[in-house]
């Protein structure tokens, strides 16, 4: 566009600067003072990873890292086979409804708290006992959403013949899933597994409402939560710091996989 | 076995073997299954909870009322909501209008850097949501960032109070969902034709004018996209209010949040999420109803 005068040329760059400014300095902000080795915002007094040291030493973080791990994993376990599998189900089928189109993109509109209430209401009314399991049950749901919507943008720019000339050369359904499709489209599962991981890392409603009572199924967002009630702590921005590195890395890898998979 | 996972395209032959479409069912069964008994039936649930009795001690009482759906039109409550929907709206404009102008500029700037651009204004929105609402109690409190630089530029007065504002509340807002925005105005932009601006200021309009008239109402899919995001996102919330507003300002997310943890009154709870639902729906379609005529000008755009 090399028609714009050098002054709109100038706003525009303003605007993009002014935005950017907003966009990061308060996370900026958040980044620094966790390595501020008085731990207040009031005063600089020198570098410091002595509030990394002090997470470490803090029982119910490192009790609620674990217990988010291990929701995460299974949750992306599951997600990851279950959409992969609604992935391949929905886009060799003939017709697509739109009810079943609705039913998949559900998850990932329907507003969190929302859906909260509705697992926490199921639960307690069926008496199912809530704790890790529950939150796992629960975080499957947008998880499967989000990987087989990654799966299918793959599956779409997919070249199907490659499994029929597999199928010609007389491999079985499951050595032509095996061999064939599964490596094809597996940059998009693990993008898909990726994202699915972070935003179950992340996710914090859905978690608080099916936890159920007690301490022993605080998840880390639970704990952050309640930490920021406190007010500002060093110890909440070395522990936000270090969230935020996890989910920029696992996105970051995830788009980059994405990328891999254009089609031929 | 020929054609697996084939598309119709490839007609299967042999007779011995499933359609594509069996497999296709079973394929989807499991995910089908978990959604079904883990989001449709809940969310039925809160579909028929709503209109139900509360017990007297709490609880749940299995008569048919119409009450909750009344309370929600009580002045009380109803206060609540128009409270929660002009922050959600202001919220939604301040963003819309600030996503937009920086999705211009992105989409203004280099071929090659705007994916950079665009990079970074979405990484924000990667991390966890909580962590950037407390980034601004960082900023707001009374001891905050913006206090002592006020003091650095010689205000000796009292910290002026920023957090617990409504202010505050709009601003976690705006911050928490801009990139959305700004993604969703920016794949219009990116796919304007430059040429039709060009005619447009060819046949003697103003710069405002091809915005006004050519350009924006292009780009409207993907205002309405990112507005209704924002909107449905902030009047549900029960975070940033709980947060950045103290518990001062009840947003409906407040509003169900209590219904379920404190209150004890399920019923009105499950009401008020099925407003939220269906404020959503409301919205969702009119956005649609928005980009249908956006792909009319378009085509329209497209022949003229």
């Amino acid at each position: 566009m090399a028609d714009r005068s050098p002054a709109t040329r100038r706003s525009l760059a303003a605007v993009l600067v002014a935005v950017f400014a907003f966009l990061y300095i308060p996370i900026a902000t958040l980044v620094a003072l966790s390595f501020n080795e008085g731990g207040l915002p009031t005063a600089w007094t020198g570098f410091s990873v002595k509030w990394y040291g002090a997470l470490m030493a803090n029982r119910d973080i490192l009790s609620a890292a674990l217990n988010t791990l291990i929701v995460a994993v299974i949750s992306t376990a599951i997600a990851a086979v279950l959409g992969t599998l609604l992935a391949l189900g929905i886009e060799t089928r003939r017709r697509k409804g739109r009810a079943l189109e609705a039913l998949v993109f559900a998850p990932m509109i329907i507003p969190d708290i929302v859906l909260a209430i509705a697992l926490l209401s199921f639960f307690s009314l069926l008496k199912v006992p809530m704790g890790l399991h529950t939150i796992i049950l629960s975080h499957v749901v947008f998880n499967l959403a989000f990987v087989s919507a990654v799966v299918r943008a793959r599956l779409k720019s997919f070249d199907w013949s490659v499994t029929e000339a597999s199928a010609d050369l007389g491999a079985s359904a499951l050595t032509t899933f095996r061999r064939v499709t599964l490596p094809l489209i597996l940059p998009a599962v693990i993008a898909g597994a990726l994202l699915a991981f972070t935003l179950s890392v992340d996710e914090f409603i859905i978690a608080f409402f099916t936890a159920g009572a007690g301490r022993a199924s605080t998840t880390l967002p639970m704990q952050i939560f309640a930490m920021i009630r406190f007010g500002v702590t060093p110890e909440i921005n070395a522990l936000a710091t270090l969230v935020m590195i996890v989910s920029v890395t696992a996105l970051t890898l995830s788009q980059r996989l994405n990328k891999g998979v254009i089609a031929p | 076995m020929r054609g697996h996972l084939a598309p119709h395209r490839f007609p299967e032959k042999t007779p011995r073997v499933q359609s594509p479409n069996t497999r296709s069912t079973l394929l989807m069964a499991p995910a089908l299954l978990w959604l079904t008994a883990l989001m449709v039936v809940p969310c039925g649930l809160i579909f028929a909870l709503g209109f139900f009795r509360r017990g007297l001690y709490g609880g749940i009482e299995y008569t048919f009322t119409l009450e909750n759906f009344a309370l929600i039109v009580d002045p009380l409550y109803a206060g609540i909501f128009l409270t929660s929907a002009r922050i959600a709206g202001l919220a939604t404009l301040i963003a819309v209008i600030i996503g937009y102008a920086a999705a211009y500029a992105i989409a203004a700037a280099p071929r090659h850097r705007q994916p950079l651009l665009l990079f970074l204004a979405v990484l924000p929105f990667w991390s966890n949501y909580l962590i950037r609402t407390y980034a601004w109690i960082v900023l707001l409190n009374r001891e905050g960032l913006i206090t002592q630089g006020l003091r650095m530029l010689g205000y000796e007065g009292e910290p002026p109070s920023m957090l617990y504002t409504e202010g505050a509340v709009i601003t976690g807002l705006v911050y928490n969902y801009l990139p959305f925005v700004i993604l969703a105005c920016y794949a219009p932009l990116a796919r304007l034709n430059p040429e039709l601006a060009e005619a447009s200021r060819d046949l003697g309009a103003s710069a405002f004018t091809t915005f006004r008239r050519v350009i924006l109402p292009m780009t409207v899919p993907g205002i309405a996209a990112g507005a209704v995001f924002v909107f449905v996102l902030s009047i549900g919330n029960f975070i940033t209010p709980a947060l950045l507003g103290g518990g001062r300002f009840q947003m409906m997310g407040n509003l169900i949040y209590a219904q379920f943890l404190t209150a004890n009154d399920w019923p009105f709870g499950a009401a008020i999420s099925m407003v939220l639902i269906a404020i959503m729906m409301g919205l969702l379609t009119l956005q649609a109803i928005a980009a249908e005529k956006g792909a009319g000008e378009k085509r329209e755009g497209a022949d003229g």
